[in-house]
């Protein structure tokens, strides 16, 4: 089942001309696909449009996820600095009519989950990088979305924190199975994370090839060091450098 | 604690300097009093001052509870309407950049001869008005744009955005214009009161110009020390209260 479609999307902007496009991406429910590409090729504003958050100015966005459904995680944990961790979580819930008490339960548990189950009362600044992040995933895995969208998530933090995160956020997939699109600079990342890496070119950014990474989800130990990983990593560096050539 | 000694002692060998030169060079008191003069006109007129720096201070902290009840509501009013901020804008500038010397005679008559601590808390309000109502709405526009955007997705209506984002999103700056305002309003209140040239508030401002007609130099200084005083009081509350309203809104 197709659960967002983006059909010869174009967008402009007023201020910077020509962000995106033409550009077209199909959503499965359920599954993983990492968007790479070089800086300003309008990867966040695809990821906005998937969100609702904009409107294209040509082509076509289906979404048939509803509102409360749809998540986002920014590069940034951007977490209220004035609430606690708890109340961060549960704001999506709040706002959206959850009485306060069920929302910061169900606010708790997505912390749990998340293993920040001994931070709730902790305030963003309390918090290291690392688990702001988590914060910030568990916010957004709080409503049960359909589509989950994250925008460089990891960007910001150090490889290993990075990795552990990949980690729990393909155990979190497993659980409930959103369809995630997952914005990333980094192939490593994209290939270990998704079903499938799509490579856009620079901006205004266009579909510049796919690859589909064998392999079971989520990923097997060992999977980094693994064949299969090693050569979805090398066919998309080398149709991303392609791509930047070109454009040079 | 060379925070504290440091300036003690400078303050300390101005005085003796300042000592020295006046007794050294037989100054007349009325051009320059003696540090100890002044010291003496202090414990002289310490129940005078004080009584009128208590008049001086509240005619300011009414101002400034005025000032922030009008600069905060119309701060919020204009982040909520586009047309409205573009409309006010420049008014509000208007009345910042309008020396308050300048429309104080007009307060003073509004006011009434019989009332002139009126006239002084409402031009001390105007001088504190401005920075409190920039503040709060340069905090107000300052969300973080993707917490915005989250309230986008999740749907939010301009009033929970508001109450739930924006508000206290702004605390901070909120906070720093207040204490910029609380400084202004001091010396709005000490200028109204000269302009006003009345002594019917009997002010700190009044207490100088009282001993300066007279020639009581030295109780001029005392009046002036008695101010300075205050206002660093009232510098040093403020301080404290963003410190631990910082604290209170970062969580540390």
């Amino acid at each position: 089942m197709t659960i967002a479609t983006l059909d010869a999307v174009e967008v402009d902007y007023r201020t910077r001309g020509k962000a995106l496009g033409p550009f077209d991406l199909n959503l499965e429910a359920g599954e993983i696909v990492a968007m790479v590409g070089p800086s300003g090729c309008g990867k966040s504003t695809a990821l906005r449009l998937l969100a609702g958050l904009e409107s294209p100015s040509r082509g076509l966005v289906t979404r048939a996820a509803g509102r409360g459904e749809t998540s986002v995680v920014f590069q940034a944990p951007t977490l209220a600095p004035w609430l606690s961790a708890l109340a961060n979580v549960a704001l999506p819930l709040e706002l959206a009519g959850l009485a306060r008490k069920e929302a910061r339960a169900r606010a708790a548990a997505a912390l749990e989950r998340v293993g920040l189950g001994a931070a709730l009362k902790a305030r963003p600044a309390q918090l290291s990088g690392g688990m702001a992040m988590r914060a910030s995933l568990a916010r957004a895995l709080v409503t049960h979305p359909r589509v989950l969208l994250l925008d460089e998530p990891f960007a910001a933090l150090d490889e290993i924190t990075r990795r552990e995160l990949a980690d729990d956020l393909l155990t979190i997939w497993v659980e409930a199975r959103p369809a995630i699109v997952f914005v990333t600079h980094n192939v490593e990342e994209a290939v270990y994370m998704a079903g499938r890496v799509v490579i856009m070119t620079p901006g205004p950014g266009r579909m510049a090839g796919e690859t589909v990474v064998d392999g079971p989800q989520p990923r097997p130990a060992g999977f980094r060091t693994s064949a299969a990983f090693r050569a979805a990593v090398e066919t998309t560096s080398q149709r991303l450098a392609a791509v930047m050539d070109r454009a040079a | 604690m060379t925070r504290l000694l440091a300036p003690l002692a400078l303050i300390g060998a101005i005085l003796a300097l300042w000592e020295t030169i006046v007794r050294l060079t037989a100054t007349p008191a009325y051009l320059l009093p003696a540090p100890s003069a002044i010291a003496q006109a202090l414990a002289a007129n310490a129940l005078p001052l004080t009584v009128s720096a208590g008049r001086t201070l509240v005619m300011a902290l009414r101002a400034l509870a005025l000032a922030t009840v009008f600069a905060g509501t119309l701060a919020v009013a204009v982040s909520l309407s586009r047309t409205l901020d573009q409309a006010v804008r420049p008014l509000a500038v208007a009345l910042q950049v309008t020396p308050v010397v300048a429309v104080a005679p007009l307060f003073v008559i509004w006011a009434g001869v019989e009332h002139p601590e009126r006239a002084i808390t409402a031009l001390a309000a105007i001088v504190a008005f401005f920075p409190i109502f920039s503040g709060t709405a340069r905090g107000l526009a300052a969300a973080d744009p993707d917490l915005e955007r989250l309230f986008d997705l999740y749907g939010a209506g301009p009033w929970r955005r508001l109450l739930r984002l924006r508000l206290p999103s702004a605390a901070p700056f909120v906070v720093e214009g207040f204490k910029v305002a609380s400084g202004l309003a001091i010396i709005g209140a000490v200028v109204a009161e000269f302009v006003a040239g009345s002594g019917g508030a009997q002010g700190l401002a009044w207490r100088i110009l009282e001993a300066g007609n007279r020639l009581e130099t030295a109780k001029m200084f005392a009046a002036i020390f008695a101010l300075a005083v205050m206002a660093a009081a009232v510098h040093l509350a403020c301080q404290e209260l963003e410190r631990r309203a910082l604290i209170w809104w970062r969580g540390r």
